[in-house]
């Protein structure tokens, strides 16, 4: 399943000219507001129709502007979850649930209601008028909602940004499992590195109506010096890792990487299961020597590969621990007093306690089809 | 106070032509004015304003103008009444189906205009979301709008009902005052007031008309509360 958009539009002062093509599980289109995501993601639901260009989804053309194609929303079979979840106030929660259904021809359904509703943990709602959920209840509807239709691409349109933390921490490990545990293919609108890093397989970075990154989440994510300011702080490294023990007696999860063991507070996830961490930058020592007498627990030896200048007095240094990548932001003076240079032999030094449930989540399965 | 209770024949028959009137008359309204309403809050044309005008024009000439150019388009000999007669058999001059006509002009744009402000209120971002669900545009009025607007509906059509209720003027001009065919309860009451010792009967059918104006009303009321509890709207 691969979507392809090529599109230019035009809307007053604003210019989208966006081209990008993605095969992952979870694709993020990410940038700050104002650089044209929502407005792309639209164009693929079919709610705005692009001035000029082609889009395609598993290899079926819903907009080709110089053949005139323009296939209209209720035929795309593309499902979308908004910010706003946009339930019908009129219809109970499982009127909702199935209103899709019945749009979607007999051979085309796929979706079992009592396997959605299992997903999302939204059983005890059913009866339940939308008015009375909360917002990540209502959230929570809104995706099955969009799944029970049996689309063959699901978008979401920052799903998470009309909710507080804890609300949205209740959510993201149900779009985990969706993303794990079904096989439609997901875009996914973002301006929040934590859910980007957290969540996705690729990611396409906009800023200004262009694309200006687009990849694999590991390599897009390092480029710290295209994150939106505001989010600036959030950037670093993203790592897949696999629980390799817990340790019951300091309560913590030793985690199994390519760049050595690194230690977070206690995880839920069984040993073996897949754990995605991102290593803020900022949350990063360097040390030219092994240190001793420290109390952070993650050490990690390697080899630095770059250098670049970071905001204000900062550098961002990337080091390279046994072929993964790890960020780290620090001062320019530290740079000079620490003789840092290419090619230098240092360690990485990381407090487990840098890690919480923002930085932390379910990796993706190794066995996951693109 | 019996004689209040007791009405005579010929006053029933005004009882009953009047509600007949002013229930056929607010039924035949309602699909064009949900039409038209749909027209002026949605659609972008040429000629928006003259519409719009068209459709206020009752609201605010003399009924006995509405009537008068009601008599001269849809009597025996207007266009309107001549093709209507021939083709369809539909007959409106000195009928009952013409009172109804006139009632139902009469009462279109407050019709028109209840239903119209109720479609400006409804969501359309709920109707893009029925859309990207599969439901086509006829579909999406059907399951998401037409719901939504449900209070706006009653509201149009009591409106209209209650004007049916009262209309005078117009019908008097078109359809005349005849008696168990033309003959409704404001003209009744007219009637009475025109012949010495009509006090009683004139009174009475006062009475009449109170008691369905309210119920009327306190229908509307329990139906668009009950509309709304269900919608339970944000």
């Amino acid at each position: 399943m691969t979507v392809l958009v090529d599109i230019s539009h035009r809307l007053g002062d604003f210019s989208l000219d966006v081209r990008f093509e993605s095969a992952g599980r979870l694709t993020a289109l990410f940038g700050p507001s104002g650089s044209g995501k929502t407005t792309l993601i639209n164009m693929i639901a079919g709610l705005i129709r692009p001035g000029k260009g082609r889009i395609e989804a598993d290899g079926r053309v819903l907009v080709d502007t110089g053949a005139g194609i323009f296939v209209p929303k209720h035929k795309r079979r593309i499902g979308m979850v908004f910010q706003d979840a946009r339930l019908f106030p009129h219809m109970s929660v499982a009127g909702n649930l199935r209103y899709g259904r019945w749009f979607t021809p007999a051979a085309e359904r796929y979706a079992d209601m009592d396997a959605v509703v299992e997903l999302l943990g939204i059983g005890p709602l059913l009866d339940r008028r939308p008015a009375k959920l909360s917002g990540g209840e209502r959230q929570r509807v809104a995706i099955g909602r969009a799944l029970l239709a049996s689309p063959r691409l699901l978008l979401m349109d920052e799903p998470l940004a009309s909710l507080d933390e804890a609300r949205k921490a209740e959510i993201l490990p149900y779009i985990e499992r969706l993303r794990d545990e079904t096989k439609i293919p997901i875009v996914y609108v973002s301006h929040s590195v934590a859910e980007v890093a957290r969540l996705a397989s690729d990611v396409v970075m906009l800023a200004q109506g262009n694309v200006i990154a687009s990849g694999p989440t590991e390599a897009v994510m390092q480029r710290l010096d295209l994150l939106p300011a505001e989010e600036r702080g959030e950037g670093g490294a993203v790592l897949d890792t696999r629980v390799l023990r817990h340790d019951e007696t300091f309560g913590m999860t030793v985690l199994g990487s390519a760049a050595g063991e690194i230690r977070v507070p206690r995880l839920g996830a069984p040993a073996g299961a897949p754990v995605r961490i991102r290593i803020r930058a900022r949350d990063v020592m360097i040390a030219t020597e092994q240190p001793a007498g420290l109390s952070a627990l993650n050490i990690l030896p390697g080899t630095i590969v770059a250098i670049s200048p970071g905001e204000g007095p900062a550098v961002d240094v990337s080091i390279d621990c046994h072929g993964a990548i790890v960020l780290a932001r620090i001062t320019e003076q530290s740079q000079h007093a620490l003789k840092l240079r290419l090619g230098g032999h240092v360690f990485a030094v990381i407090k487990t306690v840098s890690f919480d449930r923002a930085n932390t989540g379910a990796g993706l399965p190794a066995e996951a089809d693109g | 106070m019996n004689w209040l209770l007791d009405l005579t024949p010929d006053e029933w028959n005004a009882v009953r032509l009047s509600i007949k009137v002013a229930t056929v008359a607010m039924l035949a309204s309602l699909p064009p004015g949900i039409m038209i309403a749909l027209l002026l809050a949605r659609a972008k044309f040429w000629g928006k304003t003259l519409l719009n005008g068209l459709v206020h024009l009752p609201l605010i000439l003399p009924p006995v103008v509405t009537g008068y150019l009601l008599l001269l388009t849809f009597g025996k000999r207007g266009p309107a009444g001549a093709f209507l007669a021939e083709h369809f058999g539909i007959v409106f001059s000195f009928r009952w189906t013409g009172a109804a006509l006139a009632c139902g002009v009469m009462g279109f744009p407050l019709m028109v205009r209840a239903i119209r402000l109720s479609i400006e209120a409804v969501d359309r971002r709920m109707e893009a979301a029925a859309g990207t669900l599969g439901a086509n545009p006829l579909w999406v009025f059907a399951t998401i709008t037409l719901p939504l607007i449900l209070p706006g509906l009653i509201a149009g059509a009591i409106l209209s009902f209650a004007k049916a209720m009262g209309e005078f003027g117009a019908t008097i001009t078109f359809v005349s005052n005849i008696p168990n065919e033309t003959q409704t309860l404001p003209s009744a009451i007219y009637t009475f007031t025109q012949v010495p010792g009509g006090d009683e009967g004139a009174l009475r059918l006062t009475l009449v008309s109170i008691v369905i104006s309210m119920a009327a009303l306190v229908a509307s009321e329990v139906l668009a509360r009950r509309v709304g509890r269900r919608m339970d709207i944000e």
